[in-house]
């Protein structure tokens, strides 16, 4: 049988989506739990490091450029903690690391 | 972890909206390129774009589409894929004040990317819905228009550019994780452990084969759990 694409895309945005909105709306009042308080605190921190190494040195077409990247952002988002000056800053370390090392 | 400046929530989402869609841009430009390889054109990616935004979901929805896998399998890849997602979320319900409505937590969960996620935790105060739709106003169309040009023009994008441009959200990332840190040692030490685990994780047998996305829910379930135990908060949600 021929697989429709929008089938295909309608079922995964619809996980998506509840996956997303569920917690949101189910979960109206504050939880009281000082555990379950302190767990949610820490989520994004330990979810977003974990996203960030090593993936970051595997996103380039270098590790070298990629663990670059790494430190020029870790040494912005330190010392003047801008979103996109962090952002353009690891971009552009990226790009004159991969002129030196091609 | 920010200043609550004066002007509105809607603008100042705008405002910390921008790098975001930078880095979209970047980001989804590669994603334009993986779904012309899967057989899907502009005005479909950019469809799966808008009604998903989702980086690794999207990449594995195409890898499904791709291999013509069963229509469970999708269900299930992205059930897993994105389940990082439920606990940004349940961490999020609690940043609303009690007053927010019920249709605004509704349309709010359409914006919960980790970026977006990110600069809401690090709003200062009860999270306002404005500030994600300001967010999400200006982010998610640039998330569209990079995957639809990945798929018109991917082909014709430097490498360098495309290498150079792959990195923006990681920077952003650092941004959002890093100022905490600086203030409070425990974060620090988190974040720290968080990495060396999440590199850990990517070469000790038999956890490894799991997927990338399974790993990093893994890895913030134990060490958010252990956090809250070694260092209880009393005094934030």
């Amino acid at each position: 049988m021929e697989k429709s694409v929008y089938l295909y895309l309608l079922l995964a945005a619809g996980v998506i989506y509840l996956i997303r909105m569920l917690p949101l709306t189910l979960i109206r009042r504050e939880i009281k739990s000082t555990f379950f308080r302190s767990f949610l605190f820490y989520v994004p921190y330990v979810t977003l490091a974990a996203m960030t190494f090593p993936a970051i040195l595997s996103a380039t077409s270098s590790p070298i450029s990629g663990a670059a990247a790494l430190v020029v952002g870790l040494l912005i988002a330190f010392f003047d903690g801008n979103l996109f000056r962090c952002a353009v800053g690891c971009c552009g370390a990226v790009f004159l690391v991969e002129l030196f090392i091609r | 972890m920010k200043r609550k400046s004066s002007s509105s929530p809607f603008l100042s989402g705008i405002r910390d909206g921008i790098p975001i869609a930078l880095g979209y841009f970047a980001v989804s430009f590669t994603l334009g390129i993986a779904a012309r390889k899967a057989g899907l054109n502009a005005p479909l990616a950019g469809l799966m774009s808008a009604a998903m935004v989702a980086s690794a979901g999207e990449f594995a929805a195409l890898g499904v589409i791709e291999a013509s896998a069963p229509y469970l399998e999708m269900i299930l890849t992205s059930l897993v894929i994105n389940l990082r997602y439920l606990l940004l979320s349940c961490s999020l319900s609690q940043k609303f004040g009690p007053e927010t409505r019920f249709f605004h937590r509704f349309f709010v969960g359409f914006f919960v990317t980790d970026e977006i996620a990110g600069i809401s935790f690090a709003r200062e105060g009860h999270l306002e819905p404005a500030y994600v739709y300001g967010a999400g106003t200006i982010s998610v169309p640039a998330w569209v228009a990079g995957t639809v040009l990945g798929v018109l023009v991917g082909a014709i994008l430097p490498p360098f550019l495309s290498s150079a441009l792959g990195v923006a959200l990681y920077g952003m990332f650092l941004a959002i994780i890093i100022p905490p840190a600086r203030k409070e040692k425990f974060l620090a030490v988190l974040v720290a452990v968080s990495m060396l685990c999440s590199f850990a994780f990517a070469y000790i047998p038999g956890i490894r084969t799991l997927s990338s996305g399974m790993r990093i829910i893994l890895i913030t379930v134990l060490l958010s759990a252990l956090a809250a135990v070694v260092k209880p908060r009393t005094e934030e949600a």
